[in-house]
């Protein structure tokens, strides 16, 4: 184990490491930790510019009550659900697809395929803008969850292919000979043979999708606008300009927002991990 | 039904090409999706960078006229050069990132739950991260200046100052980043092979060269990783500018990312066609990234199966 495990060193050592990871860690979420005590604050401290000292009173349920009930804030997150969990879905079925088409298959264009989808994934946004916008004012969808949520499968199913492929290939290959020399129809190996096993990929892929999805902002501002079809990230922004330099109310608005994306980590830990850090080992 | 009847009925012509067909069939709504949203869009935008359009009227064909004026443009070489020092000063999260994944690869009593935290930044939208680091800016009240207002400095206004602004945005962004390249490298660690650096310590070597002779070499693929994540992060700058400046002051802290929205999409007009241009150099630029990264994972697939 590189470094030195700390068991083996001098005790002395030990417990200036122990005493320094939750200052390190302060430190490094000091930021997040001035808004959290801000979200807590009565408006009085800002007016009276107590803006670091004790919070003159604790005023987590005014604070939070407001922006539960007195604003569009629900409204976003409602939104923000129905465009992600659709979208997430959508990435599922689509990438599962066409990872066992690409990991199991061999034919010329497979590398051509897969390419595609890779490089796609990583050209910038703004180079779809354009035409993409125009695309879905065609359709009638600007404006709506639907528009945001075609879009969004289409491009993340690039990543989630790439995904899906490099853990399809690493799946023991026999398996579906196997299955193969048994007469077992193609699409049954994909539904009775694959699936089972990619149900740690399928997970990991899900939270992966909720996060980056949840977390848009560029393609929320380019293909919605209004309370009726955007989502959190957009609509903090004129939640802000609703409670301009209101900083206890904004503060507690960004922490709402931020919230479903950390509540996914914390609960699927080991699912996220695997996805991010895919390929990170050999 | 009796064997002799089935064996006599020819298999049908999907049964025959069973395996030459079905790929195609699972690849059919993937690929069909992606050609419509993603790749042809590229190549409508390249198209359209050729018109000088304001996304309503009839769109009037000026040839190279959009990239002439570029060349003119004084914003797009301050976009330009933002994004350059975006590039070079992004890629600190790397080695930040890897410091930090050192300092937490260890196994006291909860340290699990210090990871999870340290990983924090990453999981919570950039729009936040925006919000955040312009308070912890802020002039008046911000954490920064209370901070510098201890040794008697300041107070200095980031995100209002030319000279500090696009740092100031760098140093946001970084902080998620870091948070990315240290899970990598965490991951990366536990991999590292235990009996090589047993050997590599009776041999004597230790610290910053068994670091830098025996471990980053195994972290390879970590750091590849790594730097594919932050150079496409670094380009791809937009939410934090959009959020926490707006492209200011003066549009000195614009990228072209940004810049590209702000000529197609803002109250500025709509200038699609001088927008897709931009769009277009921006993408030339990630097309070296692209190919790079396609090349070196061709060079690992031939190796696999």
């Amino acid at each position: 184990m590189f470094p030195r495990p700390i068991e083996h060193s001098p005790r002395s050592w030990q417990l200036t490491y122990q005493a320094m990871l939750p200052a390190a860690l302060i430190l490094w979420l000091l930021p997040l930790l001035a808004v959290a005590v801000f979200s807590v604050k009565p408006d009085a401290d800002f007016t009276t510019g107590n803006y670091w000292g004790v919070p003159s009173s604790f005023n987590f349920v005014e604070n939070y009550g407001k922006v539960f009930f007195a604003s569009d804030m629900p409204r976003y997150m409602l939104n923000s659900v129905l465009i992600t969990v659709p979208t997430m879905i959508g990435c599922v079925v689509l990438s599962s697809m066409t990872g066992f088409a690409l990991g199991v298959y061999k034919f010329r264009a497979n590398l051509w395929v897969f390419f595609m989808f890779v490089a796609g994934n990583f050209v910038p946004f703004q180079i779809l803008m354009v035409p993409v916008r125009d695309l879905t004012l065609d359709m009638g969808l600007y404006n709506t969850k639907t528009g945001l949520v075609l879009f969004h499968v289409a491009f993340q199913t690039g990543f989630c292919t790439l995904f899906m492929r490099n853990f399809i290939r690493a799946l023991p290959f026999e398996l579906i000979e196997a299955a193969r020399v048994e007469g077992v129809a193609e699409w049954r190996i994909f539904w009775f043979v694959v699936l089972p096993l990619m149900k740690p990929a399928l997970a990991a892929m899900a939270v992966l999708i909720f996060t980056f999805i949840w977390n848009d902002f560029f393609w929320a501002v380019v293909l919605t606008q209004g309370a009726e079809s955007q989502p959190v990230t957009a609509g903090i922004t004129s939640f802000n300009a609703q409670y301009r330099a209101a900083y206890h109310l904004m503060s507690a608005g960004s922490i709402v927002a931020a919230l479903p994306p950390v509540a996914m980590f914390f609960l699927m830990q080991k699912h996220f991990i695997a996805g991010l850090t895919l390929g990170a080992v050999k | 039904m009796p064997s002799s009847i089935k064996a006599a009925t020819p298999p049908s012509w999907y049964k025959r090409n069973e395996i030459a067909v079905t790929p195609w069939l699972f690849l059919l709504p993937g690929v069909a999706f992606f050609l419509l949203y993603v790749i042809f869009p590229i190549f409508q935008s390249i198209n359209v960078s050729f018109y000088d359009w304001d996304g309503l009227g009839e769109a009037e064909w000026i040839g190279l006229g959009n990239y002439e004026e570029l060349y003119w443009d004084d914003a797009f070489y301050v976009s330009l050069r933002n994004n350059l020092i975006w590039l070079v000063l992004y890629l600190l999260a790397v080695p930040a990132g890897l410091f930090i994944a050192l300092f937490l690869n260890q196994t006291v009593t909860g340290i699990r739950l210090y990871k999870s935290l340290f990983f924090f930044p990453f999981v919570i939208s950039q729009v936040v991260v925006g919000l955040v680091f312009t308070w912890f800016y802020d002039p008046t009240f911000g954490l920064l200046n209370e901070f510098i207002g201890l040794f008697g400095l300041g107070p200095i206004n980031v995100l209002g100052d030319e000279r500090y602004v696009t740092y100031g945005i760098i140093a946001a962004g970084i902080w998620p980043q870091t948070a990315y390249c240290m899970i990598l490298y965490l991951t990366g660690l536990n991999a590292v092979d235990p009996e090589q650096i047993e050997a590599a310590r009776l041999d004597g070597a230790k610290g910053a060269r068994l670091l830098w002779h025996v471990i980053i070499p195994q972290l390879k693929p970590a750091t590849f990783i790594a730097f594919v994540v932050t150079i496409i992060g670094a380009l791809r700058s937009f939410d934090l500018i959009s959020i926490m400046t707006n492209g200011g002051p003066f549009g000195e802290s614009r990228v072209l990312s940004f810049y590209m929205f702000e000529v197609a999409l803002s109250e500025y007009g709509f200038r699609m066609g001088y927008g897709a241009s931009i769009a277009v150099v921006l993408f030339l630029i990630m097309l070296c990234f692209i190919a790079y990264f396609l090349y070196s994972m061709y060079q690992d697939d031939k190796g696999g199966r």
